[in-house]
């Protein structure tokens, strides 16, 4: 086994365990905690599949950005009780979904559709920023666009909802 | 690729259902939203996956994409619940139940 490849399922085991004490963990600062080493593993896992400027992003934006949100919304909601009910038929539901997604992805292995890439990875010829922001802004210039007036909608959608009402 | 395919579909199907469990039993409405950034990441590994089986670029640029649009849910979604904790003084989704009939 190459070094890549333990260095692969190190990380991916790393991710779901961080998944699973996410969910497990009662504080909600705790959660968010698991869930940062979650997304730190996955940008690690970006890396080894030769995606290294979404790994870039995915850090920036998720464990700089969208955690801060989080963590600013958990110390201005201030939960004094943590106690909470949870709900016992969502396991079943989920267990249950989860049971079908691998039954898809084993018989994609059993028609052989998913064999090992073969052939020189042409993702990094030039960096891989390059190919990405070549595709980004002649294949998909439209689709950025439209991304940035959603997040334009989207702070004024989050300004509008989160805003002391006057009176 | 340091691992097959089917190794990565795998994984990103453990965090999808993990994810999925985190939404169906928690009733922490913050709890929530870090479930579905965790389904959101769990599509983006596959995206990236098959961006390298199949030595295609758009994968990865459509993984950007779905990371805006993550940032943009979040924003919205943390800002309902900090409107939800104003107007409830909690954030435990089976208090509100405005629409239950």
């Amino acid at each position: 086994m190459s070094l890549a490849a333990i260095a692969f399922y190190l990380l991916a085991a790393s991710a779901v365990g961080a998944a699973v004490m996410m969910i497990r963990s009662p504080s909600p600062i705790h959660s968010a905690v698991w869930l940062v080493t979650a997304f730190l593993s996955m940008a690690g896992l970006y890396l080894l599949l030769e995606a290294e400027f979404v790994a870039a992003v995915q850090v920036l934006v998720y464990a700089g950005g969208i955690m801060v949100l989080f963590l600013f919304v958990i110390m201005l909601v201030n939960l004094k009780d943590v106690s909470e009910r949870r709900v016992r038929l969502g396991a079943a539901l989920s267990g249950a979904l989860a049971l079908a997604l691998a039954a898809l992805v084993l018989r994609l292995y059993a028609r052989g559709h998913l064999q090992p890439a073969t052939g020189a990875s042409t993702l990094r010829v030039g960096g891989n920023l390059e190919a990405v922001g070549q595709s980004m802004f002649r294949d998909a210039l439209l689709p950025f666009e439209i991304a940035s007036v959603l997040l334009l909608v989207a702070m004024i959608g989050a300004i509008v909802l989160a805003r002391q009402p006057k009176g | 690729m340091p691992v097959p395919p089917g190794h990565v579909l795998i994984v990103s199907l453990l965090l999808f259902a993990v994810g999925v469990l985190g939404v169906l039993t928690r009733r922490n409405a913050i709890i929530i939203l870090m479930s579905i950034e965790l389904m959101m990441n769990a599509a983006n590994l596959n995206l990236i996956a098959f961006s390298r089986q199949l030595n295609a670029i758009h994968g990865q640029v459509f993984a950007v994409f779905t990371i805006a649009v993550a940032a943009g849910e979040v924003a919205v979604g943390l800002a309902v619940v900090l409107a939800m904790y104003r107007n409830r003084d909690s954030i435990f989704v089976d208090d509100v139940r405005l629409l239950k009939g």
